[in-house]
């Protein structure tokens, strides 16, 4: 049985990856995924806005309040040197390279050109196998257009690959006008993988305080549906890989992914729910439905349902849910 | 040798040199030297090594005893060892200094001189400190200037291991500690030089080891004492000497050539001022002034001060000298004269009798005072005191520098005599603590001094207000040594950075002719002119002055910096004064910023560079206009309506002109009336909360928590409205016992800080805008007047009646009138809104021991005093003792009042007879436990009084005197967590042990707040403090569980903003208990790096994390077979992590050891767990009762307490 797969151009033993969480944070637990049959680990985003804001936040308070009071002139010992860049993120990924031999990619969430630039160029540096650019905005401003949104993503993936030489992927929102569209001119300035899709923070509200609350949610299994619909459509259209991620629980939903056409899919809240170990049963379970079902290898399954090779590709379009609905008949009666 | 110049202050400058020529050093905070023992503790963190190259081992001990009992040991054991100090802390050193000094041992302590708390305290600079010092047997050394003070500390520490003679070196607090000059840094190489390495040797032969062991403290007895005090005499004599030639040593090694005694001025002068420190650079200047117009006048500058050397004094003298000042900056009352001016008198006869020196007859004689507290010494003053000794009879006992109009001491001097010459710039600047005038003004010091040849000094007043702190920056340079140890008075440039000082401070006073005036305001080159006040475009027009005006607040919120002015303010400075080419400024001003700046990331550089760019093209000269034609005029300091004492006295404080006032005009004895805050309106909020009695649920949590009491609630008859102002906001009355009443809640808009604790706290909700709640922030500006007008109409309210209060539910006890009000405390101070709520339950019957600190200064400092009194003229009474005493202070104050009681007690019983024996029983018995009974027993004692006033006995009279005792009085000791857990632990342990009825309240904010960060013992694990740079490894020290082990004390922990009626609870029980009562209550404080207006949120998370626990220990509660723990369940909501991250204090240690962070904020999670368990266990106790009935129950398995 055969479960390797090719991912960012690195042959992987299996489709299964950690996806980009604080489940990374610890080295152990990284050696812990390996163990437990992952293929390779995301590591948690780095954020410039944070970096950026704690920067701000740090100067804020050394700086307040100094220089007004004759008995106090500062209140804080003042660090002959600080670590405000990404130097904890830098080492975290030296030593996930040393302590483990699955494929470590870094993940970068950046709000300036020259932010995502740099922090790729370090992140190469430090050892990274790869890298995934999470972009995460949220367009707001109403004069600002779809094309110049787009155009934002687009330099910056340019620039990036401008400045490393390490696989770059692209972690995407599903919130475009026309994302076939958009991912072929990706694949043209040379994504080596798109990632479907990134979850945002949605805000609640507590009705106690009536104020915001921001508590996050694990994905939910019905949130594949999404993802696959669109590695289905995307597949086999453009060069880059596909990667999976969002509400993927079980090796079924693997299978499902890998039938679209994803190279690898992608884990987190699950293994938030039931542990690391998990992705060993995920793997057994994998290996035993291909068994049963009579599959060699994942390369052999990956995008025999695409939209390109399936049986009804307009099933991946609208349509699907107009039929949907057509096809429901509310029972008889009372 | 390679010349290094640095521009540094005083304190760095002594501290470079003692860190680097010691091995072990003790600190602890106090002011104004605590910055010498931050500078150590900061090279230890950064592991900078001495010249032997090992890093120095830094201590912060309990007290400067502790530090001084270390520093003993240390040099016991053999390691050179140094302290730093001032003021008490000096005092407190006094027993070591005895037995170092007798045991002959090498060692330097480094004092920034500083007064001693005698009718006040106070943290400024004079010699009052060393004075006390001067029998210890320990050389004293004074330094004049921030270039002596890292000098003079090499040269002690040399010539205390070559004479084994411990020296105390000295310079001027704040004057010298403070001031910020271009010196010349001493290298490795002179150091090592000057320090003998077989004297180090010997010193450490000589110490205590088990190897060569030795016995050293004995206890002499009448046959061998006093021989054994005459042993040493030799090292003394030979003491004078060994300094000399350590400063003729060091002379060669670096040209800055001094004498023990050194003389400046004409090789012929008749006329000679002696004195010693700062001031003798003054008179320096003033000297070669006089010189100048043909006077025959001279200074000896005092160096080494002990052993006083007679011979050298004498030979410093010229011939031709006739009469001689000697002035001294201390006072020794009862003496016959102070003590410099009493030694050189002496030095006189012996040097005459012995034929030293070159002079052959006795001069006239004269001693003065000057400069006490700081007090400005200028060149006009000197001038007086050398115009003095012309007199045939020159005064003497005289005083320089002030008016003394009550036994005439003083000197006439004239104040416009200025000597300082056009070569030399002067600027003051005015800014406000936040807004960066005094780091840019460093900075400038520091790109003048580093980038031309000028000589530069750089001088700030600072106030002593917390919130809205106006700094005053005076900077000098030119290139010609500067000598002045003096403010500004001439100055070419004066720079106003806020608009609001215009109306408060004649600022332009001391701009000199010709001179420029450089403001920052809103105000547009057409309108600036017209919103000056008219005594300032009289002042610009007759000194033909220059104007300028930029809106560098504009420039700095575009380029990002907030309300940091400095750098644009920087910019306009160096573009008007042409010490530099402008580009060249510019780009020096660059180059600074990214050498601040480049460490705390680019964003930081970015911001403060746009800034630069974009300051000139604001900055706008406006033509002066020939005429004035202002509306403006200077409002006075305070009400017309206020008491004369506070208008005439205390007004013209508040106006920077306290320096006018004679002694006739202060107390005699340091008592001051309280109730004064109300009068200084500040105005310092942009913005006050407004009231929105539609939303408002009248919980008044707004009230209980405001730090400055200028929220307050009122409930009253709707006929009380009659003759309200249009805009007074009222409505009805929700709480069901107050139907058909009226409720309002009204903000004194002038005295409110803007700090926004009140809206942060508010839970109502606007029904249609959720943002909006019932109080919210709003420009201060537009509602002034009219709010001005309903908080004067909302006084006239009645008050409540205590009587008819449930005082155990906070919206009835918020109707409460504050006796704490307006304090000077940091805008949402964390610690007042527990004061206020101890004064509104008990301040009319409280007296108040305050320990030194941010409470102390808030409450006490001059000119105006938050303590104030109700309608019927009571409030408590305050008073400060010292800041490691306020315990036993405190405890003084209670068996006073019990004494006193028990006095009119018996008194009573005496006169009972006159009196009837029923009416004296029901005196005698009453219970005075509600606010009823304390009423109904004033009434009685009022009663009592006129009775009393109509029988003619002794004891009648004698009860007179003490019959208010009768009325129960409660004793508060107050202080911080620096008083309660260090310094005064060990007499807050010996009072709560007394079993006493006083109740002690720790202001905990885990830090010595008052001084500037330092670690206390209250410092949670994983904190950054100062003396914890690294974060404090260890764990927060359990003061509640320490005083819970006695049994008999009522112990309570409470954070206000995670649980107000839990605090409320709290210090009911705490005053109800008769007995020792401690409440250790969590005070959000601006030294945690936390944003102020949601700093309640902090105190939650705390909670909610388990980081600070709530509960009350109340031993009367044993009684009921009760376990007297009641603990409020720590929630656990958040991991510790959580509430780490909120505060900077925690979160820099991940930014500057992110290793050391991780372990000491898992080792915290671990702390909280541990301590939750602990606890827990503690009050699920089933509580084993001496109650015979409870042991019954507890016998037949009943349920027993909780």
């Amino acid at each position: 049985m055969d479960l390797t797969t090719n991912y960012l151009g690195m042959k992987l033993r299996n489709p299964l990856v950690v996806s980009a969480s604080p489940l990374s944070d610890d080295l152990d637990d990284i050696k812990k995924m390996r163990d437990a049959g992952a293929s390779a680990v995301v590591l948690r985003s780095i954020f410039e806005e944070q970096l950026r804001l704690e920067r701000f936040e740090l100067h804020h308070h050394l700086t307040s309040n100094t220089d007004s009071f004759s008995e106090a002139l500062n209140f804080f010992p003042e660090p002959s040197e600080y670590h405000l860049g990404p130097d904890d993120y830098l080492e975290h990924i030296r030593k996930a390279k040393k302590a483990v031999d699955i494929p470590i990619i870094g993940s970068i969430n950046g709000t300036s050109l020259g932010g995502w630039t740099d922090f790729a160029k370090v992140i190469e540096k430090a050892g990274a196998d790869a890298l995934e650019l999470n972009i995460y905005a949220i367009p707001t401003d109403p004069d600002q257009t779809s094309d110049e949104v787009e155009q934002t993503y687009l330099d910056i993936l340019k620039a990036v690959k401008g400045t490393v030489k390490i696989p770059v992927a692209l972690k995407l929102s599903p919130f475009f006008s026309n994302l076939s569209h958009l991912a072929r001119r990706f694949d043209q300035i040379g994504a080596n993988a798109l990632v479907l899709f990134n979850r945002f923070y949605q805000p609640d509200i507590d009705l106690e305080t009536l104020e915001l609350s921001s508590h996050v949610l694990f994905s939910t299994p019905q949130a594949m549906r999404l993802p696959l619909r669109w590695i289905a459509i995307l597949s086999q259209r453009i060069k880059a890989d596909l990667a999976a991620t969002g509400g993927i629980y079980s090796a079924q939903d693997v299978v499902k992914m890998l039938l679209v056409g994803a190279n690898v899919t992608m884990f987190a809240s699950a293994l938030m729910e039931s542990g690391l170990s998990h992705l060993r049963t995920v793997e057994k379970d994998l290996q035993d439905w291909m068994e049963k079902n009579e599959y060699e290898s994942v390369q052999q399954m990956r995008g025999s349902m695409s939209q390109i090779h399936c049986e009804e590709p307009s099933a991946f379009e609208r349509a699907q849910y107009v039929r949907a609905i057509k096809s429901y008949v509310p029972a008889k009666g009372n | 040798m390679n010349k290094v110049y640095e521009t540094i202050d005083g304190n760095e400058a002594a501290a470079s040199a003692a860190y680097r020529t010691n091995e072990v050093i003790a600190i602890y905070p106090i002011t104004p030297s605590s910055p010498m023992g931050e500078w150590a503790d900061q090279w230890m963190a950064e592991g900078k090594t001495n010249i032997w190259g090992t890093i120095p081992k830094v201590v912060e001990m309990q007290s400067e005893g502790g530090a001084a009992g270390a520093v003993h040991g240390a040099l016991q054991a053999g390691s050179l060892t140094t302290t730093f100090t001032a003021s008490q802390g000096l005092l407190l050193m006094i027993p070591n200094m005895y037995k170092i000094a007798g045991e002959l041992t090498p060692n330097v302590i480094h004092v920034a001189a500083r007064s001693l708390a005698v009718q006040a305290l106070s943290i400024f600079g004079d010699h009052s400190d060393v004075m006390a010092t001067r029998s210890t047997g320990y050389a004293m050394l004074a330094s004049n200037s921030v270039q002596e003070s890292t000098d003079f500390a090499l040269i002690a520490q040399a010539a205390t291991l070559r004479s084994r003679i411990p020296f105390l070196h000295f310079f001027d607090g704040f004057r010298t500690s403070h001031e910020v000059a271009k010196i010349e840094l001493l290298g490795d190489d002179v150091l090592c030089a000057m320090i003998d390495n077989p004297l180090v040797a010997e010193h450490r032969q000589r110490a205590l080891s088990p190897d060569h062991p030795v016995l050293r403290g004995t206890a002499q007895n009448p046959d061998v004492y006093f021989q054994g005090r005459e042993t040493t005499n030799r090292f003394y004599d030979a003491c004078a000497g060994i300094v000399q030639q350590a400063m003729d040593q060091f002379a060669k090694l670096t040209g800055r050539a001094y004498k023990l005694f050194e003389y400046h001025g004409s090789p012929d002068a008749d006329r000679i001022v002696v004195l010693m420190g700062s001031g003798c650079d003054t008179a320096h200047e003033a000297v070669d002034h006089l010189m100048s117009k043909g006077e025959k006048v001279g200074v000896i500058k005092v160096r080494l001060y002990r052993p006083f050397d007679v011979e050298s004094f004498m030979k410093a003298l010229p011939a031709t000298t006739k009469s001689v000042a000697i002035l001294d900056r201390t006072k020794e009352p009862g003496s016959a004269g102070d003590p410099l001016y009493l030694d050189c008198v002496y030095a006189f006869k012996e040097g005459l009798e012995k034929g030293w020196g070159v002079i052959k007859n006795m001069p006239k004689i004269v001693g003065g005072r000057y400069g006490l507290s700081s007090k400005e010494f200028t060149q006009a003053m000197v001038k007086a005191v050398l115009d003095n000794l012309r007199q045939a009879q020159p005064k003497d006992h005289f005083t320089v520098g002030i008016l003394d109009d009550v036994t005439h001491t003083s000197l006439a001097y004239d104040p416009e005599f200025n000597t300082e010459g056009a070569e030399r710039f002067r600027a003051v600047f005015y800014g406000l603590g936040s807004d960066g005038t005094v780091g840019a003004n460093k900075n400038s010091i520091k790109i003048i001094g580093e980038n031309t040849d000028n000589f530069a000094q750089g001088y700030f007043v600072y106030d002593s207000k917390k919130a809205g702190a106006m700094t005053v920056s005076h900077l000098r340079f030119g290139p010609k040594p500067i000598r002045s140890s003096y403010l500004v008075n001439k100055a070419n440039f004066v720079a106003c950075h806020q608009t609001v000082f215009l109306e408060r401070y004649d600022m332009l006073r001391y701009l000199d002719q010709g001179g420029i005036f450089l403001l920052n305001a809103p105000y547009g080159k057409d309108e600036a002119w017209n919103h000056l006040p008219r005594t300032f475009q009289e002042q610009l027009i007759s000194k033909k002055a220059k104007f300028f005006v930029i809106d560098a607040y504009k420039v700095a919120r575009d380029s990002g910096m907030g309300n940091r002015i400095n750098t644009v303010m920087q910019v306009c400075f160096f573009a008007l004064c042409n010490v530099l080419p402008k580009e060249q400024s510019i780009a020096e001003i660059k180059h600074s910023i990214e050498k601040t700046y480049g460490k705390k990331g680019e964003e930081i550089v970015r911001m403060n560079l746009n800034a630069v760019d974009h300051a000139l093209a604001h900055l706008f000269e406006i033509p002066v206009p020939a005429k004035v034609d202002g509306k403006i005029e200077m409002p006075p300091p305070v009400s017309p309506e206020a008491p004369q004492f506070v208008r005439d006295v205390l007004g013209k404080m508040i106006k920077g002109e306290g320096d006018d006032l004679p002694v006739s005009a202060l107390p005699i004895d340091g008592t001051f009336p309280t109730g004064t805050c109300q009068w200084e309106k500040r105005n310092i909020a942009q913005e006050i909360p407004v009231w929105d009695p539609q939303v408002c649920i009248q919980c008044t949590k707004c009230s209980f928590v405001c730090p400055h009491a200028v929220i307050r609630a009122k409930v009253y008859d709707p006929k009380e409205l009659a003759g309200a102002p249009a805009t007074f906001k009222s409505t009805d009355a929700k709480d069901p016992s107050w139907k058909g009443r009226k409720f309002t809640i009204q903000v004194a808009p002038e005295d409110c800080t803007g700090c926004g604790v009140c809206v942060d706290v508010c839970p109502a909700r606007n029904k249609s805008e959720a943002r909006l709640r019932a109080i919210n922030m709003n420009p201060q500006l537009p509602l002034r007047e009219k709010e001005r007008d309903n908080w004067n109409f909302f006084l006239k309210l009645p008050t409540a009646d205590r009587r008819e209060l449930k005082v155990n539910n906070i919206r009835q006890q918020q109707m409460m009138q504050p006796l704490f009000e307006f304090s000077s405390a940091c805008a949402g101070c964390g610690e007042t809104p527990y004061l206020k709520l101890m004064s509104q339950l008990f301040g009319d019957r409280a007296l108040v021991a305050n320990a030194t600190g941010c409470s102390s200064i808030y409450g006490g400092n001059l000119p105006m005093t938050p303590w104030t009194t109700n309608r019927d003229h009571r409030g408590p009474a305050w008073s400060n003792s010292l800041f490691e005493d306020n315990a036993e202070f405190g405890l003084g104050m209670r068996m006073a009042v019990d004494k006193q009681k028990e006095y009119a007690s018996e008194l009573l019983l005496r006169l009972s007879d006159q009196l009837g024996n029923d009416w004296v029983q029901t005196i005698l018995n009453a219970t005075q436990k509600t606010e009823a009974d304390i009423y109904e027993q004033r009434e009685r004692v009022a009663g009592l009084k006129k009775r009393l006033q109509s029988i003619n006995s002794e004891d009648a009279r004698q009860l007179l005197g003490v019959a208010d005792m009768l009325v129960k009085k409660c004793v508060w000791i107050i202080g911080g967590d620096g008083w309660a857990y260090d310094i005064g632990f060990g007499g807050l342990d010996h009072v709560i042990a007394s079993g006493m009825n006083v109740n002690l309240l720790v202001l905990d904010t885990e830090v010595y707040s008052n001084t500037g960060g330092q670690m206390s013992k209250s410092t949670p694990r994983g904190a950054v403090a100062k003396f914890a740079a690294s974060g404090k490894p260890l764990a927060k020290k359990d003061l509640g569980m320490i005083a819970m082990s006695y049994g008999n004390v009522y112990v309570a922990s409470v954070a206000m903003g995670a649980k107000d009626d839990h605090t409320l609870k709290a210090f009911l029980e705490a005053e109800a208990y008769d007995g020792p009562s401690i409440i250790i209550a969590y005070s959000h404080c601006i030294a945690q790096g936390i944003n102020m207006p949601t700093a309640l949120q902090n105190q939650k998370a705390a909670v909610e994390s388990g980081q600070w626990l709530l509960y009350r220990y109340n031993p009367e509660r044993v009684a009921q077979g009760e376990n007297p723990l009641q603990l409020e369940k720590p929630a656990k909501k958040i991991p510790i992590s959580q509430y780490l991250n909120m505060e900077n204090r925690f979160k820099m240690l991940t930014k500057s050891k992110p290793e050391a962070a991780k372990r000491l904020f898992d080792e915290a999670q671990k702390d909280a767990d541990k301590r939750a368990q602990y606890y827990e266990y503690l009050a699920a106790r089933k509580w084993v009762s001496a109650n015979p009935q409870t042991q019954e129950a507890e016998s037949k398995n009943l349920p027993v307490g909780r």
